[in-house]
């Protein structure tokens, strides 16, 4: 890139404004972490001393180990059945026309936008009205509803990236459709599909408002913390906050990493 | 590689291999097809249609004795549309997430510009790939995290008392409020900048340059001009996100005065109003979907030029 004016100190700026940018978004992900290690009943500057005390809290508090419980198991259910329809609508999306497609895709993708308030609202109304309020079954449901666009989208984009011929061409060499399915598209979706079940975990792992709405009784751990924040401050929260940010990183950077290795490129940097 | 397909008579096989269809499964309806289209389809019916459309009916629900009954009644509707203070909080709430769209479009902007033309290919990826993780990273923790930085004798106060400034409240001020949407926000609307920016065509900047435009004249004049459209959606998504949001008013802003998000809550929680809830949540909704159309209208005139 050849620009004529180019100004260093402008483009020195700039980078440093990036960096100010991401220290913006990592700091309170940075604070929760140092301050889940801090003695100091109120969080604040100087740091106190080194401490494991709230993490030792936390672990001994049984309503902690059910509410983790409760969002490992509703985090992995929502993930399989949330990809497993996403995988259906991107494929539905990406091989067939047919009369009121743009409907079909308004509803596989809209849910997002609606604010989780009013889908809390109308879903709990509802789902109590069906007898289904209150369960951690309510909650799957729910979250489903708001994770399968995420995965429609992530497998989307993965497709759209294969040759077009390559189906017909396993039909022309004589495999039935689903052979062809089982044979040409998973194999390329994979890595889309794997980074689908990390992201919609990660979505429902993070979804504490629906799931504060919709179950009463059985708490996640999200629900968990909202109980913290209303209650008094404590510095467990950090602790709870810390192990929750370690887990939906993780499992972002794993969904990230599965869909930029690209078997050609060998190594990708880093 | 030594399939019984792979025999068949070359010949033969030409006119297939040219038009490529011949074997292209029938058309219209068939079992396979519906096995990837049909779940997806059932589920947002009966689990997010379904739920949205009950809403409706019930808005016209009418509550006696504490209890919700079937009805057809539109006393909630006026109810609530009679009331000054809901409207007051509508006028409120659509100005927090219009400004919050703005704020977080304008401060935005400049890292996206400088991700897209001023790193290099591999810090550019690292950058996007950072920027992915916090959309997917609790927010309400975050917001929480946040209270411990912006409280009276939180982190941002001791620094600036060090150097004899403050302290300054920021907690359950609008300020607060900001900062949990730019928590909420930001990292968004730099990805949907950042995405438009790297489809600008390079050659136009370079040409206004040539002819003698300044810095920022190119711009204001080719470069926002050329990513409109993904400027305009990553606003939309900031207001949409923002207009709906009732963690950081409540956690941040104090929950005082309230936004739309926040009356909903306190209408269900006294006196089982859920028909008055359903009718500001269905105000919202309508609210977002005349915003999202107006948005996308204007991203997208004129672009035929």
């Amino acid at each position: 890139m050849s620009e004529l004016n180019r100004n260093p100190l402008i483009d020195w700026l700039l980078r440093l404004y990036v960096l100010a940018s991401f220290a913006f978004i990592f700091a309170p992900i940075a604070a929760s972490f140092v301050f889940s290690l801090n003695e100091d009943r109120f969080p604040s500057l100087p740091l106190g001393g080194f401490s494991t005390q709230w993490y030792e809290a936390v672990a001994t508090d049984p309503l902690v180990w059910e509410g983790l419980s409760n969002t490992l198991t509703i985090g992995v259910i929502v993930s399989l059945v949330a990809t497993a329809l996403g995988f259906g609508a991107a494929y539905t999306d990406y091989r067939y026309r047919f009369f009121g497609k743009t409907v079909y895709l308004a509803l596989a993708l809209l849910p997002p936008t609606i604010p989780v308030i009013i889908l809390g609202l109308a879903m709990l109304a509802f789902l109590s009205r069906v007898g289904l309020s209150g369960q951690s079954l309510s909650v799957i449901v729910a979250h489903v509803v708001m994770t399968a666009p995420f995965a429609m989208a992530i497998i989307r984009l993965r497709l759209s990236q294969m040759d077009p011929d390559l189906e017909a061409a396993a039909w022309n060499l004589g495999a039935s459709e689903w052979a062809a399915m089982r044979h040409v598209i998973l194999p390329f979706a994979r890595p889309a599909i794997l980074a689908a079940l990390f992201i919609t975990m990660a979505v429902s792992f993070d979804e504490f408002a629906v799931a504060w709405f919709v179950s009463g009784l059985n708490e996640t751990l999200p629900v968990r913390v909202l109980g913290f924040l209303q209650g008094q401050v404590s510095p467990r929260i950090n602790a709870i906050g810390t192990f929750v940010f370690l887990t939906s990183m993780t499992l972002v950077i794993l969904a990230q990493l599965v869909l930029m290795r690209r078997p050609k490129e060998g190594n990708p940097d880093g | 590689m030594s399939d019984q397909a792979n025999t068949v008579p070359g010949p033969s096989n030409m006119p297939v291999a040219v038009w490529g269809r011949t074997r292209r499964p029938a058309k219209g309806f068939s079992l396979y097809g519906a096995t990837f289209s049909l779940p997806l389809l059932v589920w947002q019916l009966l689990f997010f249609v379904a739920p949205l459309l009950f809403l409706i009916a019930l808005s016209f629900w009418s509550v006696r004795n504490f209890r919700l009954q079937p009805d057809l009644d539109v006393a909630s509707w006026l109810y609530v549309y009679r009331s000054g203070l809901f409207w007051e909080t509508y006028l409120r709430t659509l100005a927090m997430a219009g400004f919050a769209a703005m704020l977080a479009s304008a401060l935005a902007f400049p890292c996206a510009y400088a991700i897209a033309f001023k790193l290099a290919e591999a810090s550019r990826r690292w950058a996007i790939f950072l920027m992915v993780i916090p959309f997917f990273t609790s927010y309400l923790v975050r917001v929480y995290s946040w209270q411990v930085f912006l409280s009276d004798h939180g982190i941002i106060n001791a620094a600036l008392g060090s150097i004899g400034l403050g302290p300054y409240t920021m907690l359950n001020t609008l300020f607060g409020t900001m900062i949990g949407y730019l928590t909420l926000t930001f990292p968004l609307v730099v990805l949907l900048q950042l995405f438009s920016l790297m489809f600008v065509d390079r050659t136009l900047i370079e040409a206004a340059h040539n002819m003698g435009a300044g810095r920022l004249r190119a711009v204001f004049a080719v470069v926002i001009p050329s990513a409109r459209v993904g400027l305009v959606i990553a606003a939309l998504f900031c207001f949409i996100l923002t207009f709906g949001d009732f963690v950081s008013p409540l956690y941040l802003g104090g929950g005082n005065p309230p936004t739309l998000s926040i009356m909903i809550t306190d209408t269900t929680k006294s006196g089982q109003q859920w028909p008055r809830a359903a009718v500001i949540a269905l105000t919202m909704i309508a609210t977002l979907l005349a915003t999202a159309f107006a948005a996308v209208g204007y991203a997208y005139r004129g672009r035929g030029r």
